[in-house]
């Protein structure tokens, strides 16, 4: 068996610890003890694989779920799904989840004062494509409260899940919009240390793929880990 | 090039919306080589409560060992249809459970054999970036040897082993936090 290559750990700053007190409820949900630091094995190298059989070729349009058209601003989000050596992830598994315009999720734990949009259920999913891209037509999502602290506010997102091509490179993200005044007091967004590696979670307005009278685009580019340059020398195999 | 990877966020409260059409908690059907067995389990926060709004995946290989992935070069059978993942959102006590078969013993580093087990990623709200683990079985006497177990401080060992609870049914919880606080991975 030819020798496997595993991932690269992840930069300092780029990810956020697990406890974080500005996000209040971190404080009974994450580890106390130290995590415990193992090899990269054969369970780790590999994931599921899913294909265009798991899918309806529609799911990536959020605005065709329903009889009508969903209320809101349509917009395009695309991008990238590339690895840390700019190599692009190409048929992976893209979910997303979002509220609707007026910061809604047809959710019962969701008691916010705004209307549900039955035109609108807020999922979507896709493969990328041989080249890494992926590409979803929406809503914008509108901003809501939440009780993490006084007059709390989330910014406008766009929930995301992303396989990769091991079950270590799972990511669940959340791209932001630019601009938006409600991200420097956000405890999600600021849970991530490092200024430059939080300003790419702010997708990008995209003049390419906005479509004329139609819908404003955003790309947003998704990095996931990536292989080290040499293999393992005790590489797992037979 | 160079990048780094993106940075990891909450799945938040509403992950159903988005998550729970690929729902699995039939790891393996009655037609899928291998004992057969339903785990079921808590996710417990550090009050000991139920997580109502977590979800569970497992990734695991075949009664042979195998993983349905084309980096698993092993000359070993594959049966068709056999993903080997499973995806549980937890319930409004913090319960999950799945049906699967006991994987076979997979290669680990330089080749040597790992005891039988399944890969476990949770996400919840609460929680920034997924946390990982893994399940091995009760009275499996390769564990011993296991050498991931064998970096685990031997007092938290049994965190990550199921408790036989009766005929086919094992049960492991997943506890965040205090004395019984379940072994997390880096890797």
């Amino acid at each position: 068996m030819s020798k496997l290559h595993g991932y690269r750990r992840f930069h300092p700053g780029t990810q956020p610890e697990y406890d974080f007190p500005f996000y209040a409820s971190t404080a009974k949900r994450h580890p106390t003890q130290p995590l415990v630091i193992v090899p990269q094995t054969l369970s780790e190298l590999t994931g599921p694989v899913f294909g265009t059989d798991d899918l309806k070729p529609t799911d990536n349009d959020l605005t065709r779920q329903h009889k009508g058209d969903p209320i809101g601003e349509r917009i395009i989000v695309s991008g990238r799904v590339l690895d840390e050596n700019g190599r692009p992830m190409p048929h992976t598994l893209v979910e997303v989840w979002q509220a609707n315009a007026a910061g809604r999720y047809p959710h019962k734990n969701d008691t916010h004062n705004a209307p549900v949009d039955p035109n609108f259920s807020g999922a979507g999913r896709t493969l990328t494509d041989a080249e890494g891209r992926y590409r979803f037509i929406t809503i914008r999502p509108g901003e809501y409260p939440w009780r993490n602290h006084y007059n709390a506010w989330r910014p406008a997102h766009i929930h995301f899940s992303l396989f990769g091509q091991a079950f270590l490179t799972r990511l669940v993200t959340q791209m932001y919009f630019p601009g938006d005044p409600l991200l420097p007091y956000d405890p999600m967004y600021m849970s991530i240390p490092d200024e430059k590696a939080r300003v790419r979670l702010i997708s990008q307005f995209d003049w390419e793929n906005t479509i004329p009278e139609q819908a404003l685009g955003y790309r947003f580019d998704i990095v996931l880990r990536g292989r080290e340059a040499t293999p393992m020398d005790d590489s797992p195999g037979e | 090039m160079s990048l780094y990877a993106s940075g990891s966020q909450t799945v938040g409260p509403y992950l159903h919306i988005g998550l729970t059409w690929l729902n699995t908690a039939r790891i393996a059907g009655p037609g899928v080589k291998g004992e057969h067995v339903t785990v079921q389990g808590r996710l417990l926060d550090g009050d000991g409560v139920g997580v109502s709004d977590g979800l569970i995946e497992i990734w695991q290989a075949n009664a042979e060992g195998k993983y349905a992935h084309p980096e698993d070069r092993q000359k070993k059978a594959l049966e068709r249809g056999f993903r080997g993942f499973g995806r549980m959102p937890t319930d409004a006590q913090g319960n999950f459970r799945f049906s699967t078969i006991k994987p076979g013993r997979v290669p680990g580093r330089g080749g040597k054999l790992q005891a039988p087990h399944l890969s476990v990623t949770v996400f919840m709200r609460g929680l920034l970036k997924q946390l990982s683990t893994r399940v091995y079985f009760p009275g499996e006497s390769t564990n011993a040897q296991d050498p991931v177990l064998k970096l685990v401080p031997a007092a938290r060992r049994a965190t990550l082993i199921a408790r036989r609870k009766s005929k086919g049914v094992l049960e492991w919880n997943i506890v965040l936090q205090g004395k019984d606080e379940t072994v997390f991975f880096d890797f």
